[in-house]
């Protein structure tokens, strides 16, 4: 029985197990070197991506069923698995450039995804929040990881003390929703709701404690204030991690526990959602235009496209249109990683010492000298603003569609102005990078080029083949009960 | 008896919550601090969970306290600031926090007849520290183990972020005092 | 079950008299001839020198950081230790998991140096 629980979480097991190898094995590699550690922790991810694919989409439960492998944590852990070596990618130049070089990084980057791909399996409250822990405890410490920089430390300090206010939210939340129903796990909770014997109250206060722990996580107004300060302040290859990982990883919480377990809310939750995605929307676009550090640009950026992917779980409680909100969700996930790492890896090569580089002037000149870099920037900039040709444009679309199709259409022409004010800011570095004089200097190196391009090159590509995608994120929905 | 304890137990919890929140000197609030989870300690008790309330005693007055103040001695903060950095912040927060009472409040007393009461557990010995350890190592073993790495975590975190890199504290010190002999030798 | 309790709860509010009775008796009772001497905090021995709240220094910080951890991981290993004899071998063998995790954490600080006074 219990060889069998392990045996279904095996990934998870593997790749915690892994990164406690690679933290001790740090410890004895000299300083020189630590290019060892980050090889070592790539080579577990890969090992990882494979027993993840190898397993594939069948639904097992284990762990009294508190854990819950399907489909839907199959597409998500693929996302965070190749976001983990793309991170490793980034960071790997950026921190000895920057003399930030310490082995820690890799294990607690992998010890974050393994929060992350618990969180994707949590079929019980208590999972739900130990996986909000285990992902934020590294990503804490990533934030602060330049130490002797005092924004880097406002960052982490910031990051700490309200991500860890937003943990007790979620924990009174779970007491509560116990408290309501004598269960924490999900199916115990939806039984006990259906058959009208927990307190209703209570349910309902649990469920608005859990909603706003997730918005800080996932950065919905008014749970945002940390993120400009955060995004500015940490090292940038531990913020396009932390951009990626926290804010999926979120939502994923928020679809399996929403989805399953709160229909019976969704009087009293959908005028809140909707009112929520409206001004994340419009907030984020809004202080977006004024920015000129693109590490800021990039966290209201940031704060938008959590607003367009709220959007579309709006109507979360309707049974006939959730299954394509949360596909349309899992799409514009894979479609905003894949663009926010590549955006993070440009942003990665143009960064100097002393933290010069990052306003967006700076971006002056960049589209002549490095053309290769300036077209995938250029890439990138269309995608989040949502232009064709690009995954980006897929993404918003679907997402447009399940909000209309839920019977939404106010608030997707909402999103709709605002990806249009959004275009104002997107564009303006592209015009920067292509129209303006100037010599940026640029630190290339092969692994970050590589995500750059690499990520570009997927942007585009799979533009052409969104049908196909879509099924895949369609599959990994209806496993999702 | 028990509702009379339970009264004055609530009014010492709320009253050394406000104290700590009220004084001004931080290590005063610090004490406030401990006689609260000292309180809520005794509160687990009377619920019947006397490990929370053991628990609540180690590890929250016993060492996360003198963590506390530790900070407090450390950085020479026993003295707070009279003013706020924020402008009527104080003000804000009392109006937002009685506007989500009276939510509450009128939540609770209009949907009265949404209020099913749940019926709690009756073994005789539930919440004991034996039934605690037998459900932890078998149906809640995951967790368990998810929480010795979140445990790891934390050691990592607390020794990578209070020191510089890849040197102890006696490097630190020995670096020191070559460079105040080297001054010296100048 | 509470009832189990009350007793301890007696037992500290007499012990908390006893000596409380005793300090009151002797106020009373004991006659009263103040002296420089017998005013000073200690009646032989050096004065003490400066207030008693100081800066530590930080390294007890980071040795109380360690403790913490440590002290959490007793909080799991307490209720292991009274359930012990009904719990199976496969609970013994998550509980040596759970320490291997930590000593990797012990490792850590120890090879990071944290455990030398300097």
């Amino acid at each position: 029985m219990t060889i069998n629980d392990l045996n279904t979480i095996l990934p998870l097991v593997v790749l915690a197990g892994w990164s406690v190898v690679v933290l001790l094995a740090d410890l004895w590699i000299p300083k020189d070197r630590k290019g060892w550690t980050a090889a070592l922790s790539a080579v577990g991810l890969v090992v990882v991506l494979g027993l993840t694919l190898a397993r594939g989409g069948t639904v097992q439960k284990a762990f009294f069923g508190t854990v819950l492998v399907d489909g839907f944590a199959l597409y998500l852990d693929i996302i965070f698995l190749v976001g983990g070596l793309a991170g490793i990618a980034l960071a790997y130049d950026y921190l000895k450039r920057m003399e930030l070089e310490r082995g820690e990084y890799y294990p607690l980057l992998l010890i974050a995804i393994s929060g992350m791909m618990l969180m994707t399996y949590a079929n019980d409250l208590i999972i739900v929040f130990l996986a909000l822990e285990l992902l934020s405890l590294p990503l804490y410490i990533m934030a602060g990881f330049a130490r002797f920089n005092l924004q880097s430390e406002e960052a982490a300090l910031k990051y700490f003390l309200l991500g860890s206010f937003a943990s007790g939210l979620v924990l009174y939340g779970v007491a509560l929703l116990f408290g309501a129903s004598g269960h924490t796990d999900l199916p115990g909770l939806v039984n006990t709701m259906r058959a009208g014997t927990g307190n209703q109250a209570l349910f309902l206060f649990g469920a608005a404690l859990l909603l706003v722990g997730f918005s800080f996580k996932t950065g919905i107004v008014p749970f945002h204030m940390w993120m400009p300060d955060v995004y500015q302040g940490a090292p940038s290859p531990a913020t396009a991690f932390m951009s990626v990982g926290a804010k999926a990883a979120g939502f994923a919480a928020l679809m399996r526990v929403f989805v399953t377990v709160f229909p019976s809310l969704s009087d009293d939750l959908t005028p809140i959602l909707w009112a929520l995605a409206a001004i994340t929307m419009v907030v984020g676009n809004v202080l977006a235009i004024s920015q000129k550090n693109i590490k800021r640009l990039l966290a209201y950026s940031s704060i938008a496209q959590s607003g367009y992917l709220l959007m579309a779980f709006v109507p979360y409680a309707n049974a006939e249109v959730s299954s394509d909100s949360i596909a349309a969700m899992l799409f514009y996930l894979l479609a905003y990683t894949l663009t926010t790492f590549g955006a993070w890896a440009v942003i990665i090569q143009m960064e100097q010492q002393e933290r010069r580089g990052l306003e967006v002037a700076d971006y002056a000149g960049l589209g002549k000298r490095h053309p290769w870099l300036g077209l995938a920037m250029t890439i990138f900039m269309l995608s989040f603003t949502g232009v064709p040709l690009t995954l980006g444009f897929w993404g918003k679309f679907y997402l447009f569609s399940t909000a209309v199709e839920g019977g939404f259409v106010g608030l997707a022409l909402i999103g709709l102005l605002t990806s249009v004010v959004s275009a104002f800011y997107y564009l303006r570095v592209v015009v920067v990078m292509y129209m303006q004089p100037g010599d940026p200097p640029v630190k290339q190196n092969r692994w970050v080029n590589l995500t750059a391009l690499l990520a570009a090159a997927v942007v585009v590509g799979l533009a052409f083949i969104p049908g196909s995608v879509l099924d895949l994120a369609l599959q990994a929905v209806l496993q999702l009960q | 008896m028990t509702t009379a304890l339970y009264i004055i137990l609530a009014v010492v919890i709320v009253g050394s919550a406000l104290g700590t929140i009220m004084s001004r000197n931080a290590v005063y609030a610090a004490l406030y601090l401990a006689l609260n989870f000292m309180s809520v300690a005794l509160l687990y008790l009377f619920l019947g969970a006397p490990f929370i309330a053991l628990v609540q005693v180690t590890v929250y007055a016993g060492s996360i306290m003198v963590l506390f103040i530790f900070v407090i001695m450390l950085l020479g903060a026993e003295r707070l600031a009279a003013s706020e950095n924020l402008r009527g912040q104080r003000f804000l927060a009392i109006a937002l926090g009685v506007v989500l009472l009276a939510i509450l409040g009128t939540v609770f007393i209009s949907r009265a007849e949404l209020t099913g009461i749940v019926t709690p557990p009756t073994a005789v010995d539930f919440g004991s520290p034996r039934q605690i350890g037998t459900a932890l190592y078998t149906q809640y073993w995951l967790p368990v183990m998810i929480t010795s790495m979140l445990l790891l975590v934390a050691t990592v975190g607390a020794i990578l972020l209070t020191r510089g890199e890849g040197t102890s504290i006696r490097d630190n010190l020995k670096r020191v005092d070559e460079k105040e002999q080297a001054d010296q030798e100048e | 079950m509470l009832a189990d309790w009350t007793y301890i709860g007696i037992f500290i509010l007499v012990a908390l008299f006893v000596p409380a009775i005793a300090i009151t008796f002797a106020a009373i009772l004991s006659p009263r001839v103040p002296g420089t001497l017998k005013q000073s905090a200690y009646e032989c021995g050096m004065e003490s020198v400066g207030k008693s709240w100081i800066q530590y220094k930080s390294q007890y910080y980071i040795f109380a950081l360690v403790f913490l951890v440590f002290d959490v991981e007793i909080v799991f290993l307490y209720p292991f230790a009274i359930a012990y004899n009904q719990l199976t071998l496969f609970a013994v063998l998550e509980v040596i998991l759970f320490l291997l995790i930590l000593v990797a954490g012990l490792v850590y600080i120890w090879r990071k140096g944290e455990l030398e006074w300097a």
